[in-house]
C-alpha cells in the first residue's frame, strides 16, 4: 500500500511539472517576471564586462558629473561611476537577497511540518513563537536584531531568518493540516512508513509549493529590508556597492543632484516588479488545472 | 459570548505573548557578539568603566536575574537609563511617542481615503480597463521602498512644486500638525494602500456576487445604491482586520520615514539611538512598537467582534 501511495505521489509530481512546462509560455506574468529578472540578474553576472570602471574606483577629479559617454550614469561625490555602482549593486543585493530568504524557507518549511504533523505541545510553542515575531513590526525588529549583532551580511541573514520563518511555518503548517487527512497519507501512514519518509517523501512534495509561490513575495520584501539597512548604515558594508548606501550616499545632494538617490531607487522597484510579477505567474502556474 | 468575556478572552491570550515580546527584547543585549559592555562602550572605554556598566546592567549575574530585574523594571515602566542622555528612557519614549501616534494615525486615515476608492472602481468595473489599471497599483506599490519614496516626495514637493507642504518637522497646534506630516503620512500611506487595495478589491467582488447583493439589485436599487449602502459597509470588516494584519508593517515603516522627515518620533530616536550605541533606549523602543502592535491587534480583534458579532462565536 505504501509504495502505491508513493506512486501516485510520484505521478502527481511529475503531471505538475509537466503541466508547468506546458503553460509557463502562455503566463504573461510569468513571461514579464522572469524577462525582467533574467535582464537584471543578467547585467549583475555580467557586470566586469559591461562596466568601464570599477565600482569602488575614485576619480577625485571628476566628482558628481553628468552623464557622458565615458560615464553612462554620471560620477557620485567621490567621483565612483554611477552605472558600475548600479550593476555591481545589484549583485550585491540580489546575492544576499536570495540566500537572505533560502534560511527563513528551509528553517520555516520544516517547522510547519513537524508542527502541522504532529500538532499537540510542538504545535502549542510554535504558535506561541510564531506570536511573538509577529508582535513585532517588521522593520523594527530587523533593525533591532542588525543592530545587536552588529552591521553586515552575517547579520542581515541572521535578522532576517529570525523575522521570517514564521510565515514559511504558518503556510506549511497549514497545508500540512489539510494533506495529512488525505489517503496518499493514511496509506503512508497504515503502510508503515515512519515519519521521517512521510513528512519528506510524501508531504513535503505536496505541500511546499504555496511556500515557493510565497518566497517569491517575500525576496521582494528582504531586497527593501536590506536596502533599508543599507540606507540605515546597518547594512553591506563599504565600499562594497549597494543600492541602500547608493540612496543614502546621493541624498545629501538631492537639491543639485537628484539622480543620484532616483537611479538607485528606480532599479529597486523594477526588480521588485519583475519578483512580484514572477511570484504571481508562478502562483498561477502551480495552482492545480 | 458577550463582547466583555470575549476581550477578557483576547487579553489572556495576549499574556504569554507579551511575556514572549519581552524575553525576545530582554536578549537583545545577549545577541551582542562579545562583551556587550565592552562593545556597547567602544575600545577607549577603561576597565572600570566597562565593569560599572556590567554590574549596573546585571550583566554578571545569572540569566534569570537579568530577565528578573529587567522584568521589574518594565512593570515599573522603565527599561533603563539612556547612557547618552543619562535620562530614563521610558521618558524620551513617552516624549516622542506623540509624533510618531500621530504619523500612524494620519498614515493609517489616508491610505483608507485612497484604498476605499480605488478598490470601489476596481470591483465595479471588473476586468475591464479600470480594474486593470487599479492592479497595477498593489502590484509595483509594494516594491517602493517607502524611505526612497518619501524622498522622492521631498522631491518633487519641496523642489518642483514650491513647497506646498513643510518638507520637515512636526508643526504645532492640530493644523501646523496636519500640515506639517501631510507628507510623512503619505508615505506612510502610500506604503500600504497597495495592501489594502488588493484586500479591498477581493472582499467588495465577494460581496458584489453574494445573495443579498443579488436581492438588493432584483429590487431595482441602483448600482452606486447597492455599492455605496451594501457592499461597501460590509467590506469595511475586512478593511480593518487587513488593516490590523498589517499594522506591523505600517508601524514598522514609520521608523525610516520619520528619519527621512526629521521628524522627532520614536523611529528616529531608535536611528539615533543605534547610531550612539544607546542600548537601554534601542530596547525601550523596540518593547513600546511591540506594544503598540499588540493593541492594535487587539483593538482589530474588537472592532472585528463589533462589526461581525459571528466572530464572538469562533
Amino acid at each position: 500500500m505504501a509504495v502505491a501511495a508513493e506512486a501516485v505521489v510520484e505521478a502527481q509530481i511529475v503531471e505538475h511539472r509537466r503541466g508547468f512546462a506546458r503553460r509557463w509560455y502562455r503566463t504573461p506574468s510569468f513571461v514579464a517576471g522572469a524577462s525582467i529578472l533574467g535582464l537584471i540578474v543578467l547585467a549583475a553576472l555580467a557586470a566586469p564586462l559591461i562596466t568601464n570602471h570599477g565600482p569602488t574606483s575614485q576619480d577625485l577629479l571628476n566628482t558628481l558629473q553628468g552623464p557622458s559617454s565615458k560615464h553612462w550614469l554620471g560620477t557620485d561625490d567621490l567621483g565612483r561611476d554611477v552605472w558600475s555602482r548600479l550593476v555591481y549593486g545589484a549583485r550585491t543585493d540580489l546575492k544576499v537577497a536570495f540566500l537572505a530568504v533560502l534560511f527563513p524557507f528551509s528553517i520555516g518549511t520544516v517547522i510547519g511540518l513537524l508542527s502541522g504533523y504532529y500538532g499537540g505541545w510542538v504545535d502549542t510553542i510554535t504558535n506561541w513563537l510564531v506570536n511573538i515575531v509577529v508582535a513585532f513590526p517588521f522593520y523594527v525588529l530587523i533593525i533591532a536584531l542588525v543592530f545587536a549583532l552588529g552591521p553586515g551580511t552575517s547579520s542581515i541573514y541572521i535578522a532576517i531568518t529570525i523575522v521570517g520563518w514564521v510565515s514559511y511555518a504558518r503556510i506549511i503548517r497549514g497545508e500540512v493540516l489539510i494533506a495529512k487527512r488525505r489517503d496518499y497519507v493514511l496509506a503512508a501512514k497504515s503502510g508503515g512508513l515512519s515519519d521521517a519518509r512521510i513528512l519528506f517523501r510524501h508531504l513535503l512534495p505536496n505541500v511546499v509549493t504555496q511556500a515557493i509561490v510565497f518566497a517569491c513575495s517575500d525576496i521582494v520584501l528582504d531586497i527593501l529590508a536590506i536596502i533599508t539597512l543599507g540606507y540605515l548604515g546597518l547594512g553591506v558594508q563599504p565600499p562594497t556597492p549597494d543600492w541602500g548606501r547608493m540612496i543614502a550616499d546621493g541624498q545629501t545632494f538631492l537639491t543639485t543632484h537628484w539622480e543620484l538617490s532616483t537611479i538607485p531607487g528606480i532599479a529597486v522597484v523594477i526588480t521588485a516588479l519583475g519578483l512580484s510579477l514572477l511570484a504571481d505567474g508562478l502562483a498561477d502556474l502551480l495552482r492545480p488545472e | 459570548m458577550t463582547l466583555g468575556v470575549y476581550v477578557l478572552r483576547r487579553l489572556l491570550q495576549l499574556v504569554p505573548i507579551a511575556l514572549g515580546v519581552t524575553v525576545l527584547v530582554f536578549f537583545l543585549i545577549h545577541l551582542v557578539p562579545g562583551d556587550p559592555a565592552r562593545t556597547i562602550l567602544g575600545n577607549q572605554a577603561t576597565p572600570q568603566r566597562i565593569a560599572l556598566l556590567r554590574h549596573s546592567w546585571g550583566l554578571d549575574r545569572p540569566l534569570y536575574v537579568q530577565y528578573g530585574k529587567f522584568m521589574d523594571r518594565v512593570v515599573h515602566g522603565n527599561v533603563g537609563d539612556s547612557l547618552f542622555y543619562g535620562v530614563s528612557a521610558g521618558h524620551l519614549v513617552l516624549q516622542r511617542l506623540p509624533v510618531t501616534l500621530w504619523l500612524i494615525g494620519f498614515g493609517t486615515l489616508l491610505s483608507i481615503l485612497l484604498a476605499v476608492p480605488l478598490a470601489a472602481i476596481a470591483a465595479r468595473n471588473r476586468d475591464r480597463v479600470p480594474d486593470h489599471l487599479v492592479r497595477v497599483v498593489p502590484l509595483v506599490g509594494l516594491g517602493f521602498p517607502p524611505f526612497w519614496l518619501g524622498i522622492i516626495l521631498l522631491l518633487v514637493f519641496g523642489l518642483h512644486l514650491g513647497r506646498p507642504f513643510p518638507v520637515g518637522g512636526y508643526g504645532s497646534g492640530f493644523v501646523g500638525h496636519l500640515h506639517s506630516m501631510f507628507l510623512p503620512a503619505l508615505t506612510v500611506a502610500f506604503a500600504i494602500t497597495p495592501i489594502l487595495i488588493r484586500s479591498l478589491r477581493a472582499s467588495l467582488l465577494e460581496v458584489l456576487e453574494s445573495e443579498y447583493v443579488t436581492t438588493a439589485r432584483s429590487k431595482g436599487l441602483s448600482e452606486r445604491r447597492v455599492l455605496m449602502r451594501h457592499a461597501l459597509r460590509n467590506a469595511v470588516v475586512s478593511t480593518v482586520t487587513v488593516l490590523g494584519v498589517n499594522i506591523g508593517y505600517l508601524v514598522g515603516g514609520t521608523l525610516v520615514i520619520e528619519q527621512v522627515y526629521s521628524l522627532p518620533g520614536i523611529g528616529q530616536l531608535m536611528i539615533n539611538s543605534i547610531n550612539q550605541r544607546d542600548f537601554p533606549v534601542v530596547q525601550a523602543v523596540t518593547l513600546v512598537f511591540a506594544v503598540m502592535v499588540v493593541i492594535v491587534y487587539l483593538l482589530s480583534d474588537v472592532v472585528h467582534a463589533l462589526l461581525d458579532p459571528r466572530v464572538r462565536f469562533d
